[in-house]
């Protein structure tokens, strides 16, 4: 276990330092020069100038790519271009707002998920099996942003019960008043890929030699459906929402935007919008390693849920 | 010749197959619709004066009549002042010996002055421009973005996984280690990096959609072109001395073009949608433009003034186009791939 987990861990290195390369050279080759976008649109050849040595742009690329290696490995981005804030303060300020949301989100939409792809898949090929599958496909086809605007609308504007948007210091008013409509929003728009997908799993062990021997052996539906069958098909559903949780951070930059919550997601498009390249920089980086680890987690997961599986 | 008939054959059985589907034929039927009034968009035979403003300011649409309550409306209770210049006035102005000069001269300039109308079809925008001509004009940009990015990304993933999968070696280890760096980062946040640093424009979006978008082509037509190679056909290519590219594009790729249509289908869905999120928040398409993604993003103030025919307008037409190309790729694949599992 352990001579596996240092290898995989040894072979992250060539993928985090190409994600590392391609970080470093879409932002300081093709994005064009930072100094005359910190300068302003009125900037001196001298300002410029100075700035440039102050970000160390004068150095050859090989230097330029050092320091931002050193950056990555200190936590230390320097200030965000527009509000001088230190970035890794803005990363660790922002973060848990957006997960505030978002892992209400996640858990509710495991749970829904779950549930009715079970219910439905004990009627599975009925009519409320396909109509559901249906629904499904409708609504999967109608883009998340019809549903926030609209949603958003309907359930807070005019039938108030809801805020239209906000977003205060206090966790319990967040939740209770504020995070509701997003997370409402966000679970129709999530819940039927999910279902879709977690159906198809439980549809798949169903039919599999052992779900007919424990019918054979007289256990009821409901034993076979959530002892055996659920416990097969909970290695892909793990996985899948394993795979969700990088995505959490940055929540979804759509609700974060519209209901104006200040979470990462919102501060990403803004960096985007005021070209402030540190922010961006700093968390593609840092998400880029993150859902790395988690992809090392699922694996040892894999293990746990799965003994079969052969970690190599 | 032989080879080219077995081809044949096999287009014509997965034709037959979709026409056989009453609801492929409905989507395909919608799907010629949109493209048609978007291709005439793109000539400039509809929607040409999309931007101009022929109406009063949301103006109604023409179902509800000239009589529902609207500000600038006919029904309007706020009137113009007529500035009325009387002798006491041009006593003291400055300019009221020149005035009828002015008028001499400013008549060589006339123009005829369009009056702009009380009700459009399917109602006004906050400029009065006319909802359904942008929403043509708007369903021409999504559409040729959502294409044009499509053709790109399925371009590079088909150029690199063919190079990976035939290849293998050094080169495919190279290539993977490019797939695992850009499927490390988060799809969403790749874009929005990749649209920090080109800017904004109908060209930027296409491309930065293009270069982001390519891993998931790339990762199945590698897996197909592993498996391809060492195939009886392959074998007698290089028997009869096919040089690699021969080999790669002209034997191996017919093999697998089935595959890499239901790609380009799939991600011009994706690619529409993506489109229109960025352009809600600002940075795709430009807003001297229009695109379905900007004019939802036009509807929120509107719909607390209860101006909601913009927003249906938009939602109906791009739902209905996004529906039925969604249904269309299941079904394409349905036909082209029938041992694909779908999900």
């Amino acid at each position: 276990m352990s001579t596996y987990l240092l290898r995989r861990i040894w072979q992250m290195i060539p993928t985090l330092a190409g994600v590392m390369l391609l970080v470093f050279f879409l932002f300081n080759v093709f994005g064009g020069d930072p100094a005359a976008i910190l300068a302003g649109k009125v900037a001196s050849k001298e300002k410029i100038d100075a700035i440039r040595e102050q970000l160390g742009l004068n150095a050859p690329i090989w230097v330029q790519l050092w320091i931002f290696v050193k950056q990555v490995f200190t936590f230390d981005f320097g200030a965000s271009w527009s509000t001088n804030e230190a970035v890794s303060a803005i990363i660790l300020q922002k973060a848990p707002v957006s997960l505030t949301v978002m892992l209400q989100v996640w858990l509710l939409d495991a749970i829904v998920a779950v549930t009715l792809a079970v219910a439905v898949a004990y009627k599975r090929g009925s009519f409320t099996d396909r109509a559901v599958m249906g629904i499904c496909t409708a609504a999967m086809s109608i883009s998340l942003l019809l549903y926030v605007v609209v949603g958003q609308w309907l359930l807070a504007y005019k039938l108030e019960w809801f805020p239209v948007l906000g977003w205060s210091d206090d966790f319990w008013t967040n939740v209770s008043t504020y995070a509701p409509l997003p997370i409402l929003l966000l679970l129709f728009v999530s819940i039927a890929p999910s279902l879709r997908l977690y159906r198809s799993f439980v549809v798949e062990e169903t039919g599999q030699d052992y779900a007919r021997t424990a019918r054979a052996k007289g256990a009821s539906e409901h034993r076979v459906m959530f002892v055996h069958v659920l416990r097969n098909a909970a290695v892909p559903i793990v996985t899948n929402l394993a795979l969700a949780l990088p995505g959490l951070f940055v929540g979804s930059f759509l609700i974060e935007m519209v209901f104006s919550i200040p979470g990462l997601g919102k501060e990403i498009v803004n960096a985007v919008q005021r070209s402030d390249f540190p922010v961006i920089k700093a968390i593609t980086v840092y998400l880029a390693m993150f859902a790395m680890a988690v992809n090392l987690l699922v694996d040892v997961l894999y293990k746990r849920l799965d003994p079969r599986v052969e970690l190599k | 010749m032989t080879q080219q008939q077995a081809s044949y054959g096999f287009w014509r059985a997965a034709g037959k197959r979709l026409w056989a589907d009453k609801l492929a034929r409905f989507c395909m039927a919608v799907l010629v619709v949109y493209f048609l009034v978007a291709g005439a968009a793109g000539m400039g035979w509809v929607a040409k004066d999309w931007n101009e403003e022929v109406g009063v300011s949301y103006a109604n649409p023409s179902f509800l009549g000239d009589d529902y309550p609207n500000p600038q409306g006919k029904n309007s209770i706020i009137s113009q002042d007529v500035l009325v210049i009387d002798e006491k006035q041009k006593a003291v102005d400055p300019l009221a010996p020149y005035y009828e000069e002015i008028e001499k001269n400013a008549a060589a300039y006339e123009k005829a002055e369009v009056k702009p109308s009380w009700t459009l079809l399917l109602g006004g925008d906050k400029w009065g421009r006319d909802v359904l001509d942008k929403v043509i004009k708007a369903g021409q940009v999504s559409i040729s973005i959502g294409l044009a990015s499509a053709l790109l990304a399925v371009f590079i993933g088909t150029v690199l996984g063919a190079l990976g999968g035939y290849f293998g070696g050094k080169l495919g280890d190279l290539l993977e280690w490019f797939y695992n760096i850009f499927t490390s980062v988060p799809y969403i946040l790749l874009v929005l990096a990749f649209a920090a640093v080109f800017g904004k424009g109908v060209s930027t979006v296409i491309l930065v959609l293009g270069f982001v978008g390519w891993t998931g082509t790339y990762r199945l037509i590698r897996a197909e072109y592993i498996k391809q190679r060492g195939r009886d056909y392959v074998m007698a290519a290089n028997a009869i001395g096919a040089s690699h590219g021969r080999k790669m594009f002209v034997h191996i790729l017919p093999n697998v073009s089935h595959l890499i249509l239901v790609q380009l289908s799939q991600l011009v869905v994706d690619f529409i949608k993506a489109e229109v999120i960025l352009s809600f928040l600002g940075l795709g398409v430009p807003t001297d433009s229009v695109s379905w993604g900007i004019m939802i993003n036009e509807v929120m103030p509107e719909l607390v003034l209860g101006k909601w025919w913009q927003l249906a307008t938009v939602a109906v037409v791009m739902s209905t186009f996004v529906v039925s190309f969604g249904l269309f790729t299941d079904l394409l694949r349905d036909a082209l791939d029938p041992k694909a599992s779908r999900r």
